[in-house]
Order: C-alpha cells, then sequence, then structure tokens
C-alpha cells in the first residue's frame, strides 16, 4: 500500500516527464511573453524614459497573460484519457494530487517565464536596480497564479471550448498578485526597498497554498462527475 | 411545557427543511411581494425625492453631489449581493438543496446590474468633479473587478450543459470569490494610495451634514429591501422554470386555482 | 427642510450640473424598473408557453387514435 508521499512523488514525476515530453505546450507561453513584450515598443514609440516607465506593469502584465494562456493544460489530457478520474476515486488526498499537479506545471511554465524575464526587462529598459525585484516577485507571484489559476482550469476542464471562460474568471482573482507584483519592481526601478511587496506577496502565495487545492479538488470532482 | 419547548424546536427544523422545498417558497412568498414592492419602491421614491430636492446643496460640489443618494446605496447592496450569492453557493453545496442554487443564480444577473449602476453612477459623478469621464480612483476599481467577477459567475452558469454541475461550479466560484474579495479590495486601495496620495477619494463626501445624511439611510434601507424584492421576483421565475415538470407548476400553468398568483 | 431650488427650471438646471444629475438617476430608475418588471414578464410568458404546451400535449394523444 502506497503512502501519500510517495503519490505525491509519482503524480510530481509523471506530470513533469510529461511537461517535458511537450516541450511545445512548455515553449508557447515563453513565445508569447516574447512577442507580447516585443510588441509594446512598436505600439508606444522606442523612447527609453517612456519604456523605462512602464516596464515593470508591463512585463508582470504580459507574465500574467502568459501564465492565464497555458492554464488549460493543467487538467485537460488527464481529463480526456481518463487519468483525472483514477485520481478521483484513488484513496489517497486529493489535495495533494493537485499540489502536485500544480507544482510540476509551475516548473514547466511559471519558472521559464521567470527566468526570461531578466532578457525582456533589459528590452524594455528597465533599470538595473530592478532585475532582483522583477525575479523574485514573478518567482512567488507565478507559483501563486499558478496555484489560483488550477481552479479556474478544474472549474472548466469538463467544456470543450473552456480557454477564454478561464481567463475571464481568473483575471479577477490574480488583480492583487499583479498590484503588489508590479509595485516590487517598479520600486525597485527607483531604488526604493520593495521587501513589503514582496512579504505581501508571499502571504498570498501561503494563502493559495492552503486553500487553492482544496478548492481546485472540490472543482475537480464537480466537472468530472459532472 | 416541555412540550412547547419541543413544538418550537420541531418547528424550527421543519423551517430549515422547507426551504429545500422550491414551492414552498414560492406559494409563501405570493404574499410578500405586493407589500414589499410597495415599500420598496415607496421608500425608493421618498428618499430621491428629499435627496434631489430637499436635502441642502454641498458646499464644495454643489448639487451634482446629489448623485450620492443613488451611488453609495447601490454599491452597499452590490458587495451585500454577491455574500448572499455565495452563501447561497455554499448552502447548496453543503446540504444538497435545490432552493438555494436557484437564488444563486437569480443574484448572479442583479448583483452585476447593480454594478452596473455603481460603475455609471460614479463616472458620471467624476466628470463634474473631476473633469474626466473615468478616474481610476480605488473605489470605483474595486466596483470594476467586483464586476467581472459577477460577469464570471454569469458566464460559468451558462457554460454547463447539466444544471447541476453548473450550479456547483458557480457556487466554488463564487466561494472562490469571496476569499478574493477583501484582498482584492485591499489590495486596490493601497494601489490607489501609492499612485495618487494626496487625492480626495471620490465617494467620500468631504463633510457631510446630518441632513444630507437622513435621505441616504432612507436610500440605503430602500435599496437593502428593493434587492430583496428583485431576489425574490427572479427566483420564483425560476422556481417556475426549473420545476415545469411538477404538478404544482403545471396546475399554475394551466390556470388550475391554487393559492394565488400575485407577481 | 425646505425646498431647496427657486423655480423647477432651477431644480433641473441643478446650478450647472442638472445634466448629470439627471442622466445618473435616469440611468439608475430604468435599471431598477427592469429588475423589477424583467422577471414578471419572464414568468408570465414562461406559464403562457406552459399552458400552450400542456393543451397541445392533451390533444395529440386523442389525435393519434
Amino acid at each position: 500500500m502506497a503512502k501519500s508521499p510517495s503519490l505525491f512523488g509519482a503524480t510530481f514525476r509523471r506530470d513533469l516527464l510529461l511537461a517535458f515530453r511537450h516541450k511545445g505546450e512548455m515553449i508557447n507561453p515563453l513565445v508569447f511573453f516574447l512577442i507580447a513584450i516585443s510588441l509594446i515598443p512598436l505600439g508606444i514609440g522606442p523612447e527609453k524614459a517612456l519604456l523605462m516607465r512602464i516596464a515593470p506593469g508591463i512585463l508582470w502584465v504580459m507574465a500574467l497573460l502568459a501564465t492565464l494562456l497555458s492554464l488549460d493544460n493543467l487538467f485537460r489530457s488527464d481529463f480526456d484519457d481518463g487519468t483525472l478520474e483514477q485520481l478521483l476515486i484513488s484513496p489517497h488526498p486529493l489535495y495533494l494530487s493537485v499540489l502536485a499537479k500544480v507544482l510540476a506545471y509551475w516548473l514547466a511554465t511559471g519558472l521559464p517565464l521567470t527566468l526570461l524575464s531578466p532578457v525582456l526587462g533589459g528590452m524594455l529598459s528597465l533599470p538595473s536596480g530592478a532585475f532582483i525585484a522583477l525575479c523574485s516577485s514573478l518567482l512567488i507571484g507565478s507559483a501563486a497564479m499558478s496555484l489560483i489559476g488550477a481552479v479556474g482550469a478544474a472549474l472548466t476542464v469538463g467544456l470543450r471550448k473552456g480557454g477564454l471562460l478561464i481567463s475571464l474568471i481568473v483575471m479577477p482573482l490574480y488583480v492583487p498578485i499583479l498590484i503588489f507584483g508590479a509595485s516590487a519592481v517598479t520600486e525597485a526601478a527607483r531604488g526604493n526597498p520593495f521587501d513589503v511587496q514582496l512579504a505581501v506577496l508571499g502571504a498570498i502565495l501561503a494563502i493559495a497554498l492552503l486553500l487553492a487545492p482544496l478548492a481546485t479538488a472540490g472543482a475537480l470532482r464537480v466537472s468530472v462527475n459532472g | 411545557m416541555a412540550n412547547n419547548k419541543q413544538e418550537r424546536l420541531f418547528m424550527n427544523w421543519q423551517w430549515f427543511h422547507r426551504l429545500g422545498s422550491p414551492r414552498w417558497f414560492y406559494e409563501k412568498t405570493d404574499a410578500w411581494v405586493p407589500w414589499l414592492v410597495i415599500l420598496a419602491w415607496g421608500l425608493l421614491l421618498v428618499g430621491t425625492v428629499w435627496g434631489l430636492g430637499f436635502a441642502p446643496m454641498d458646499a464644495k460640489q454643489k448639487d451634482s453631489y446629489r448623485i450620492i443618494y443613488v451611488h453609495v446605496p447601490v454599491a452597499f447592496i452590490s458587495m451585500a449581493c454577491y455574500y448572499i450569492m455565495a452563501i447561497a453557493g455554499a448552502v447548496g453545496l453543503i446540504w444538497k438543496m435545490k432552493l438555494p442554487y436557484m437564488v444563486m443564480k437569480s443574484a448572479a444577473p442583479i448583483g452585476f446590474a447593480f454594478t452596473i449602476i455603481v460603475l455609471a453612477t460614479g463616472s458620471i459623478w467624476g466628470r463634474p468633479t473631476w473633469g474626466t469621464w473615468w478616474e481610476w480612483d480605488g473605489r470605483m476599481t474595486s466596483y470594476l473587478v467586483l464586476s467581472f467577477l459577477y460577469l464570471g459567475i454569469i458566464a460559468l452558469q451558462n457554460a454547463f450543459q447539466s444544471r447541476d454541475t453548473a450550479d456547483k461550479a458557480s457556487a466554488i466560484l463564487a466561494l472562490v470569490g469571496t476569499v478574493n474579495i477583501p484582498i482584492i479590495y485591499k489590495s486596490v486601495d493601497w494601489w490607489y494610495t501609492l499612485h495618487q496620495p494626496a487625492s480626495l477619494n471620490l465617494t467620500s463626501a468631504p463633510k457631510i451634514h446630518i441632513s444630507m445624511l437622513y435621505p441616504l439611510f432612507t436610500m440605503i434601507a430602500a435599496s437593502y429591501i428593493f434587492f430583496t424584492l428583485v431576489l425574490i421576483l427572479y427566483t420564483r421565475a425560476e422556481i417556475l422554470r426549473r420545476e415545469s415538470k411538477t404538478q404544482w407548476v403545471k396546475d399554475l400553468a394551466s390556470g388550475v386555482p391554487s393559492k394565488g398568483d400575485k407577481a | 427642510m425646505k425646498f431647496q431650488f427657486d423655480s423647477v427650471d432651477a431644480f433641473l438646471k441643478m446650478g450647472g450640473h442638472g445634466a448629470f444629475v439627471w442622466a445618473s438617476y435616469v440611468i439608475v430608475y430604468a435599471i431598477l424598473i427592469y429588475l423589477t418588471l424583467a422577471p414578471v414578464l419572464s414568468k408570465k410568458t414562461f406559464l403562457k408557453q406552459q399552458k400552450k404546451l400542456l393543451h397541445l400535449q392533451k390533444k395529440s394523444p386523442e389525435n393519434s387514435q
């Protein structure tokens, strides 16, 4: 009889392996991030002062959108081939299985976004003092966004065309993360401390870690049985 | 003595289980509706006339401040409506009852309409006060996000084939939204003070005189009663739609007289 | 408590802000009226439809004889 931690490990390893096998799905949000950021100067003009001013907000908004894009993939393939049903009827706590899947998902999407962000920050003339804030805020924020986004993905996994609906459902919930994330980078760009913002992001992540998998588990049960 | 106590306990339990019966709700509210209509609309009209014509003019904003009498009360109920919606969803999920889900579904478009009122009146109020049609202040931005939360619920309700799945999914979303609303509100508030530290919040009237408050209280009371009325009306319509296969609804439709039907 | 305006004209103009105040109240009342009437109308229409449906259902067993 397998113990709970090893199911967590098994689910995590499997999801991570699957993610890396579908490198295309992993690359998509990164490419979106890159192209969307590149559109900004094309739309606004290359004037460095202006770009520098809006860079923190723009980087965060685009990272948010890129995260939203890939959310549908979180549960869809497992839903389609019946693996999700197996997870649901398994005696192991669904909370942990969900957590494992979200962790793997975050490593495959949120983390790469965070690692790519300095490059894009440079493209938008982000001041050098802001790069650490950018990476740390995105690291914490993308994890929180993955957790909260999982609820939306779970609610819509039973629908054929759930994509746009996920965005509508999840975006209002992302507002606090966006506010504090962008503020952290903005303050850092001005040379001010940004520990308050990071602390709040951390608190949001903690709450999300506790509650989001519960809601996600409930939503999965509703979607699969519906 | 003991009998009375037992009776009372029994009655309480009955009352709770009756809440599971849409038919009971429908027939019970038959008598309430006309009174609620009179009370709600009566108070609305009294408050409106009072606020528009009899409350003193504000020193700073002159007469444009009178928009407060519709803006603020509806702001309150748009928030209350979300919590009612979420509580109804929770009751439906926990006790697996039909009626709470019908109430939840009815509350969504009502709450959305209320947020539209808040945003429209807030925007119009902003024009003479601040010179722009839209001002990203803390309150308005929070209500914009609240309207998105409502839209999400409405969209989710309409996305599923199965009524049951739609109900449960919407209930979960409503509860998730409930946890987020205070966080969103605080974040937006913080965001606003960050970017506009010295500006006055549009919806907090600077120096409000007591004689300005009476019509405001009237309108606030009116709006809560109005919300109750409209929620009941929408729920009644939803009950009939969902219970259309039952005999009592069929009787109602074919005009078989039962308990009378006012609205 | 006295009426705050000297004339109906002044009441409508609201010290120059009339358009804003009245537009707000009109929008609000329009929506409130809609919220009150729409469900009642919808319910009455539904009952009418159901009546027709029941009527048709009653008829068809006789016709298929």
